[in-house]
């Protein structure tokens, strides 16, 4: 148990399944009160509530298609106002989307890759400013991605760079927002055994990703779970803003 | 707070500093912890603080930089307690001169501090952990081998170094199920910087370039020891 964790008002977007769902329920087993966001997958999300409940700690739905940015507003008001004050926000909602050759990008696809990666986790990030100021700070968690650093897998050079934009708007605001005593964090997953994966990835490029990581195996979706735990607590890392921590089996080093 | 109750952890360096820190941590979350140093009395006063404070320590005075009394350090604390979880080779020491002026030795003090024995220490820990299919290795690093500083030529180097071999052994080591990890602080309030707290320039370059505003306390950096425990 972290103790400091214990009825925080964390919201954690696109929490219905894969790393969002498997922090969302590790936030519950410490204790703590959770947005648990979701767009289409709101039976995913009932049940994901349903084993923060049952592990200990309150669960709140709250559903919205954050490639809108008035959707984005409406989730964080409505977090905070059912738990009256906002202390974590993880921006895990994204998606790689299509996987496609640059020259079939469209204007289209480009803006839905942006929208849903960047500008949703920078709105976000907007409304929940003044309600965690109001809580005299709090922790802001991005969740960026391996390929941020090494260009992403085949057709994913959008996503991998929407990711590059999230790892330095990271630092930017960890920046901006110290003053208000607001950390900013980023998580960075490798190849975990998500959904994720089995909508974009084919068991051969998995299996082409496996043999690139030290640890010769996939990551679990539960194993990210601790890395949101840790930038969430004051008390294990009060001293950390603007870092990014890399949870990938060794596949990219600093 | 984590629960690390039944590990034993080793952390080198522990009588002051961030090592102390990191040693009071661990054993805050419930592991017993082996403190080293060279200095054993400075120890013994460290394992009854530990020791008031609900905690688990024994002193394991060695100098790091006999590598056969590290070893045997090593494999006693294996033998004695049946296990050796984690191991923080965390001491190191700093020369300040100028490039025109550092003499070879000097150099080679620091290298062999800070490099050459955290190598040996992590060395040791892997012939206990291999086996045990299970470890954890955490070195300390330095923000400085990233940003530089002058006059430091030999730490800076050492550091840098340790960042490699923090990835090398994370690769040869993972097969084995032991992580390898750094902790790479920032401007931290120790007795190592006593002479940089007190200069009123450094201070203020500190302070003006690190957005949460100044030092660190040592308190600061101990849970990520845990964390990576």
């Amino acid at each position: 148990m972290i103790e400091d964790l214990k009825n925080r008002a964390v919201l954690i977007t696109g929490a219905s399944t894969g790393i969002g769902a498997a922090a969302a329920i590790a936030f519950g087993r410490n204790g703590a009160r959770v947005g648990v966001h979701y767009n289409r997958s709101r039976k995913e999300a009932e049940k994901v509530a349903a084993d923060i409940e049952k592990a200990g700690g309150k669960a709140f739905l709250v559903g919205g298609d954050v490639t809108q940015s008035s959707a984005c507003r409406e989730v964080v008001d409505k977090t905070a106002a059912e738990f009256g004050r906002l202390d974590v926000l993880i921006n895990n909602a994204g998606g790689l989307v299509q996987r496609v050759p640059i020259e079939t990008v469209t204007d289209e696809l480009f803006d839905q890759v942006l929208h849903l990666n960047v500008r949703s986790a920078l709105v976000c990030t907007a409304a929940a400013v003044p309600h965690l100021r109001k809580a005299g700070g709090g922790s802001v968690i991005n969740v960026t991605s391996v390929a941020a650093r090494h260009g992403g897998g085949g057709g994913a050079v959008l996503y991998a760079g929407a990711k590059g934009f999230v790892s330095t708007a990271t630092r930017g605001l960890a920046k901006e927002l110290v003053k208000d005593k607001i950390r900013v964090n980023a998580v960075a997953p490798g190849v975990i055994t998500t959904p994720f994966h089995e909508r974009y990835s084919t068991p051969q490029m998995l299996e082409g990703f496996k043999a690139t990581i030290p640890m010769n195996r996939l990551g679990a979706a539960d194993e990210c779970a601790g890395a949101f735990l840790f930038l969430a607590s004051e008390q294990l890392s009060g001293y950390m803003t603007g870092q990014i921590l890399e949870v990938n089996g060794g596949q990219y080093m600093p | 707070m984590f629960d690390l109750s039944g590990k034993v952890a080793l952390v080198s360096g522990a009588s002051r500093g961030l090592g102390w820190g990191m040693a009071q941590a661990l054993a805050q979350a419930g592991a017993l912890v082996l403190l080293n140093a060279r200095d054993a009395k400075a120890l013994e006063a460290r394992v009854k603080e530990i020791a008031a404070a609900g905690g688990k320590a024994e002193a394991a005075a060695f100098d790091v930089n006999d590598h056969a009394a590290a070893a045997a350090a090593v494999q006693g604390a294996a033998k004695r307690h049946g296990r050796l979880d984690i191991v923080v080779a965390n001491a190191g020491i700093q020369h300040r001169a100028p490039i025109t002026e550092f003499a070879t030795a000097d150099f080679q003090r620091v290298i062999d501090t800070n490099l050459t024995a955290v190598w040996a220490l992590a060395r040791e820990a892997a012939k206990i952990m291999i086996p045990a299919k299970r470890g954890r290795i955490i070195m300390t690093g330095s923000i400085s081998a990233i940003l530089a500083r002058p006059t430091i030529s030999a730490y800076i180097a050492s550091k840098g170094a340790v960042h490699a071999l923090t990835r090398e052994l994370a690769y040869e080591l993972a097969p084995h199920g032991i992580t390898v990890n750094s902790i790479a602080p920032g401007y931290f309030a120790t007795e190592m910087n006593t002479a940089l707290i007190e200069n009123r320039e450094f201070n203020d370059w500190v302070c003006r370039r690190t957005p949460a505003s100044g030092w660190g306390g040592v308190r600061r950096v101990s849970p990520e020891s845990v964390f990576m425990s």
